[in-house]
């Protein structure tokens, strides 16, 4: 991995995040949060129910501007971008309850994912210009090149509300992948998948992390899952991180025992 | 080409059409209907692309039709009408001319969507419904307070254009220019629409979250795709106040708002070829239901039992319209073409046309 073999000192971090507080109303989401994400790593985090991780994840992805504090992503600040313009910076994400597009094709899932470099407009799409075609060809052999490797190719025509739940996971995630990013959040990506399902995913993600010039954050609710891949665990609770470390000092970590006290998932 | 064989009947179609009408072969009336039609095409699938491909709810399309409608009629005037005074272009350019006089009716048309589509980047449905009704009744009423173009009391002069093309050629050419808007309006939709830069508007319809978080520029296309709506709906405005001769605000009401909306409904949300199916089942049932004698002849069960009950046929269309809303939505709330195209429901068209 490249963050080994480089002095630290001349590598951006993919994701860095400084003194980030969320204020919703009353309720601090979460509080004074920093991360220093490397290029290559495969990150954790962890946290009870309502701990503020989903709340993290859409701060970095440029869904909610933080009440306070700075994210840069590979150096660039997002204040003030739109969702689609950090996206285009390098970043993409898939969500909790996966959010695809249902009446579209697996492959027009793929393809709306361009947008970020597009670069034809509304007339150039009427009058079938020649930057219209060729971005539609070049679109087109990516989409179906990236269903090929992901082995989601018989299902090109298919409506993702078709396919079983773990194969719509994957294709969310091959949709963010596509979007060629630096940062890859994957939101619960265990969720709601039966243990074989779990198991598969594990391996697609190792995969991916292998394959895949990409740093990864995930946030995952099944232990096993994350200690089996993560490097680096973050916990928060109530906003607060309370702990961070390697997997194996996580698990023993008195303030994260605490946290999840009663919790079967450690 | 197989591929080309719609085009080509579609062509076919249009010549006939217009020698047919050219030697007298179908009446004035028949005519109008046709012109109806396409007007009605243009309206039904440029309200799709908001109210169906982009799931947004909006009554006020009319209302872009009325831009539409009074600028291009303004600038046939200033051209080739004797209204403001003399014509500002020689008579012989006006077949030049006029299709661009109806783009920039369009394109003004267009730029008004902005007082839709900038509040819907916050605002969806029940709001935005009524933000879109409130804009309509903005223009009118906008429109019936500007006395220097007639006010309430309407427009008028564009005959002027009219006549200066059958100084030409004494043809059909409302007609010539309703066909031709009308494959021009399917096409940029049907290309638009298909095109990757399109298909985010379908994003934005099942999940705007999603789309906005993988790089759609979602108030960018929403602009856009209001704009093109808006803008050919301006066209189609255009196009109806030079084959009338005469507008007024109040033609461009809520309730011609609502016959755009019931056509969309009826040919299935986000299908283009529902859409145009449904504008001519529409514009031919409006017309049969017009008829006194037809509509006499319907209700003769019920005038039977009343005989003292006089129907008028204007009073009944009204009720038969909704009530076939209300059918439709109660046994087939998808509408005829759910958000299917034709060559899905008949796979073998696919080797004539591609569809989508
Ligand atoms: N848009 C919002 N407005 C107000 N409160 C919010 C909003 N989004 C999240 N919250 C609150 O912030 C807190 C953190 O929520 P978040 O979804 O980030 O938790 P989480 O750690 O992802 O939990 P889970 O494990 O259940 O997914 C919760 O109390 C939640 O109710
Ligand atoms: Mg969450």
């Amino acid at each position: 991995m490249m963050a080994q073999t480089q002095p630290q000192t001349n590598i951006t971090p993919v994701l860095e995040v400084r003194g980030m507080t969320q204020q919703f109303g009353g309720l601090r989401a979460v509080s004074d949060f920093n991360v220093r994400l490397m290029p290559g790593e495969l990150t954790g985090l962890i946290g009870p129910n309502g701990a503020g991780k989903t709340t993290v994840f859409n701060l970095v992805s440029g869904f909610y501007q933080p009440t306070v504090g700075e994210i840069f992503i590979n150096g660039q600040p997002t204040a003030g971008l739109k969702p689609h313009k950090v996206t285009s910076l390098g970043v993409a994400r898939t969500f909790q309850n996966i959010r695809l597009w249902n009446d579209m094709t697996v492959l027009d899932n793929i393809r709306v994912a361009q947008h970020y470099w597009l670069n034809y407009g509304f007339f150039s799409s009427v009058f079938r210009t020649k930057r219209y075609k060729q971005r539609e060809t070049q679109i087109s052999e990516e989409a179906n090149e990236l269903l090929e490797v992901f082995d989601l190719m018989q299902f090109a025509d298919e409506f993702p509300k078709n396919l079983p739940y773990g194969t719509q996971r994957k294709l969310e995630i091959a949709r963010a992948l596509s979007t060629k990013p630096k940062l890859l959040l994957l939101d619960e990506p265990a969720a709601g998948l039966n243990s074989a399902d779990a198991k598969d995913l594990i391996r697609l993600i190792r995969w991916i992390h292998e394959t895949f010039d990409v740093t990864i954050w995930m946030i995952e609710h099944h232990m096993d899952v994350m200690m089996e891949l993560c490097e680096q665990i973050k916990v928060i609770d109530f906003g607060e991180t309370i702990a961070e470390g390697n997997p194996e000092d996580i698990r023993n970590h008195p303030a994260v025992i605490t946290a999840y006290l009663g919790d079967d998932n450690i | 080409m197989k591929h080309h064989s719609l085009n080509a009947l579609l062509a076919i179609v249009a010549v006939l059409l217009l020698v047919a009408a050219h030697f007298g072969w179908i009446d004035n009336y028949i005519q109008i209907v046709v012109m109806t039609i396409g007007i009605n095409i243009i309206m039904s699938t440029s309200l799709n692309l908001v109210n169906g491909n982009m799931g947004e709810f909006t009554c006020g399309h009319a209302g872009f039709m009325c831009v539409g409608a009074y600028v291009s009629s303004i600038i046939s005037v200033l051209c080739f009408g004797s209204k403001f005074g003399d014509p500002m272009l020689p008579a012989g350019s006006v077949l030049f001319v006029f299709p661009f006089i109806l783009l920039i009716g369009g394109a003004v048309a267009a730029v008004s969507s902005l007082l839709v589509s900038v509040p819907s980047f916050k605002t969806r449905d029940d709001y935005l419904a009524i933000i879109s009704i409130a804009v309509n009744y903005m223009i009118i009423s906008a429109l019936e307070n500007m006395n220097f173009i007639g006010g309430s009391r309407g427009f008028q002069g564009m005959k002027d254009t009219y006549w200066a093309m059958i100084d030409i050629f004494d043809g059909p050419w409302m007609l010539f220019w309703v066909i031709n808007f009308t494959i021009f309006t399917v096409w940029v939709i049907r290309r638009f629409i298909s095109s990757t830069y399109g298909k985010g508007v379908n994003a934005i319809c099942q999940d705007e979250v999603a789309a906005e978080i993988m790089s759609v520029n979602t108030n960018k296309i929403k602009i856009i795709n209001f704009m093109v709506a808006a803008g050919l709906a301006g066209c189609a405005g255009g196009l109806y106040a030079h084959i009338i001769g005469y507008v007024n605000p109040q033609s461009f009401n809520i309730l011609k708002s609502t016959e755009a909306m019931v056509m969309v409904y009826l040919g299935g949300m986000g299908s283009l070829s529902g859409a145009i199916i449904s504008a001519i089942l529409f514009t031919t049932l409006m017309e049969i239901l017009r008829s006194q004698a037809i509509i006499d002849g319907m209700l003769s069960p019920v005038t039977f039992i009343f005989p003292d009950w006089e129907p008028s046929a204007g009073v009944i269309k009204w009720v038969m319209i909704p009530l076939l809303l209300v059918i439709v939505m109660q046994f087939r709330p998808e509408g005829i073409m759910g958000n299917r195209e034709l060559s899905d429901v008949f796979p073998k068209l696919k080797k004539f046309y591609r569809f989508k």
